[in-house]
């Protein structure tokens, strides 16, 4: 079998998802037996002009002039991946949308604000610039579904598996106790799983860094974040935003 | 004969955390165009952090970077402690003592073997390195994951280590079900560590062979790294100034900005620092230059044998002080889990906030010394931020090296090729982490 050639590139985010793929220790060579690293600038210099099958793209789409290398990527592959949350949903770097562009220039500029080229455009997912096939979500992603979706994108299933249901149900399943009975609040009710919720077990919430189940109840999120999490009204509305700012209906 | 002509454009250097590009120019002898510039796009942290209570704080500023997010973690939460009057226990700061040489262990197992070996090895990148130096990378790749699950054991995971948080860890290590088994996961870490021994002798041996490929070039600069009454300055302590004449200076943390003071240049999109030069440099050279009495014995052992002495003025030399940096890590660790199971795990609560103000933290990320700053208002939530990252205090520096190495290299005679070859070395040794973009500014060069 040929192997799957593979590219990753990266917009704005941390580069902490490619980073995982560093830790799978020596089983890593098993992976590279079956895909061939092609074009990677944080881990390669060889660029290829070949067609890449598969293309991970790291980061938001979050300035205009990052949509014409989009566009190239797309182009140049055959399979385009979302590869963490920043490039699925906007992730943590959408929690801007929210503000004036002006405000939050001045927080961190100050009296250089004005100056022309701190303008960015809203953090938005990768699939609002070009067609994205598959999604692998989380900040940061976890490195067994990359690995899962990987194999069957390289044996070629149809259609590629990923969870629907919320972080709650993976809480239930490793009998984690539930945040709340803990006198914390937590987003898991509405949370899409995949990552087998590790944060609760962690003894912390769950803030949706996966982003939400279809159709969330956001209302109800608040409510209960206020009701049974004792968080105010304020807080329980930017919860509802932390890595999710994008998908709440005021967006 | 010198060279005479240079057209150099890289356009976002390889391997490297982050965006950066060369652009050189000389002609008919006449350097017109050196630089080091930095296009990444800005993100704007410090103002995503506002209106956010103090124990959510830390997990947002973590995202700042990948790789260093341990670091950025640690200094959010001591900032945020110092910030709400947090007192921490003996068993927390030994726990992050041991969470942070994790992170400088694996950061820098990545940097040296994954970014700087194929460099002195002739290879484009690791993944050639798979078939002509299998047992390379398989060690690489082993101590890669020691990295990995070293952090995970204390921090939950070793990218966005979600245990750590303001008063405490939130879970034992491990996740254990109760101090016993905590002890048994750190006495299994422990071992862990200690079977890394053959690599780490092997990596010695590699890089004794490699060293002679290590460019010579000396350049005076001021090292800035903190320094810890408890240990070689790493995660906690003050901040330590070193200049060339060896003259050291102390300054409290809460007095960062004099240190850092950032401005503005046209040739950078990055805010640059200085402090008493004209730029100074932070990362592992700069601590070791600065610290080097405080390594573990086995560490200098590793040093000396390396032919490593401190101060060491060579910029690239930076890859060596990281693995040096990777046996004192090693070292101390092992020293703070025999304390911890001394003194006896507990499961305990975290430390609550006894008033909200204004704070200030440090920490040393893998590339160097990292600063963060926050206000809080009466019910803890967040007015104010502010972080100041290594790779931008250092982008001043790599540009008057390249100031001072491109002529000497023109002088030798040196091809466009290797003199690109050598300036992209230069930046790679610095280990940039651009993408932790706090304070970048997006500036357009016109040609």
């Amino acid at each position: 079998m040929a192997k799957v050639k593979v590219a990753w590139f990266d917009f704005c985010c941390c580069e902490g998802c490619q980073i995982e793929m560093t830790n799978f220790g020596e089983p890593f060579l098993k992976l590279l037996e079956l895909v061939e690293p092609v074009e990677f600038r944080e881990a390669m210099s060889e660029k290829t002009t070949e067609r890449i099958n598969v293309s991970f793209i790291e980061g938001s789409f979050s300035r205009e002039e990052d949509r014409v290398r989009l566009e190239e990527i797309r182009e140049r592959s055959d399979v385009v991946v979302a590869y963490g949350a920043c490039a699925v949903t906007g992730g943590i770097n959408a929690l801007k949308n929210h503000f004036e562009m002006d405000d939050y220039k001045e927080a961190v500029y100050g009296a250089d604000k004005d100056m022309p080229h701190l303008d960015t455009q809203d953090a938005k997912p990768v699939s609002a610039a070009i067609k994205v096939d598959y999604a692998i979500p989380g900040c940061p992603i976890d490195k067994d579904e990359f690995l899962r979706v990987v194999t069957q994108l390289v044996h070629g299933t149809s259609k590629v598996y990923v969870p629907t249901y919320p972080v709650c149900l993976e809480c239930k399943l490793r009998e984690t106790v539930c945040r709340y009975d803990d006198g914390d609040h937590c987003m898991g009710q509405v949370a899409l799983a995949g990552c087998g919720a590790p944060c609760p077990a962690d003894g912390i919430p769950c803030e949706a860094c996966r982003g939400f189940v279809e159709n969330p109840n956001e209302k109800a999120l608040e409510q209960v974040l206020q009701e049974r999490g004792g968080l105010s009204a304020a807080w329980a509305k930017k919860k509802s935003q932390m890595f999710t700012a994008n998908l709440r209906g005021d967006a | 004969m010198p060279t005479k002509n240079v057209n150099i454009d890289v356009h976002h250097v390889t391997r490297v955390e982050g965006h950066g590009n060369i652009v050189v120019n000389v002609t008919d002898g006449t350097v017109e165009k050196c630089e080091w510039r930095v296009p990444e796009a800005p993100r704007f942290f410090e103002a995503m952090v506002r209106g956010r209570h103090y124990s959510e704080v830390a997990r947002i500023t973590s995202r700042i970077c990948g790789i260093c997010s341990v670091g950025h973690t640690l200094a959010s939460i001591k900032a945020t402690e110092e910030a709400l009057g947090i007192t921490i226990s003996k068993q927390t700061d030994l726990l992050r003592r041991i969470l942070k040489h994790a992170e400088n262990f694996d950061s820098h197992v990545l940097h040296v073997y994954f970014l700087v070996a194929p460099d002195l090895l002739g290879a484009p990148s690791v993944f050639p390195l798979a078939a002509t130096h299998t047992e390379v990378v398989k060690r690489a790749l082993r101590m890669k994951r020691l990295g990995h699950e070293w952090a995970s054991t204390i921090g939950g995971r070793s990218t966005h280590p979600n245990k750590a948080v303001p008063g405490g860890f939130t879970n034992l290590p491990d996740n254990a079900n109760n101090p016993r088994e905590a002890a048994k996961a750190l006495e299994t870490l422990k071992q862990k560590i200690l079977d890394m021994v053959p690599d780490a002798v092997e990596t010695f041996k590699l890089l004794g062979d490699l060293a002679p490929n290590i460019p010579t070039f000396e350049r005076p600069t001021e090292y800035i790294g903190l320094v810890d009454d408890v240990e070689y300055g790493l995660y906690d302590g003050k901040i330590g100034c070193l200049l060339p004449d060896g003259t050291k200076e102390i300054v409290e943390i809460d007095d960062y900005r004099s240190v850092t003071n950032e401005y503005m240049t046209p040739l950078s999109t990055a805010k640059y620092a200085k402090h008493k030069m004209e730029s100074y440099m932070t990362g592992a050279l700069a601590r070791i230059n600065i610290n080097y009495d405080a390594l573990h014995p086995e560490a200098k052992k590793i040093a000396e044998g390396l032919g490593f002495s401190a101060p060491c003025l060579n910029p690239y030399f930076n890859s060596i002080a990281q693995f040096i940096e990777c046996i004192n890590s090693a070292y101390m660790s092992v020293g703070y889990i025999d304390e911890l199971l001394e003194i006896g795990i507990k499961d305990e609560p975290l430390a609550k906030p006894t008033k909200f103000g204004k704070g200030s933290g440090a920490t040393e990320v893998p590339r160097g010394i990292l600063f963060h700053e926050y206000e809080y208002d009466k019910d803890g939530f967040c007015t104010m931020g502010n972080c100041i990252i290594p790779t931008n205090q250092n982008h001043a520096n790599i540009q008057h090296d390249f100031d001072k190495l491109l002529p000497e290299l023109l002088e030798a005679g040196k091809s466009e090729k290797e003199i690109e070859l050598a300036l992209e070395m230069l930046v790679r040794a610095y280990d940039p982490c651009i993408s932790c973009s706090t304070h970048y500014l997006d500036v357009k060069f016109t040609k």
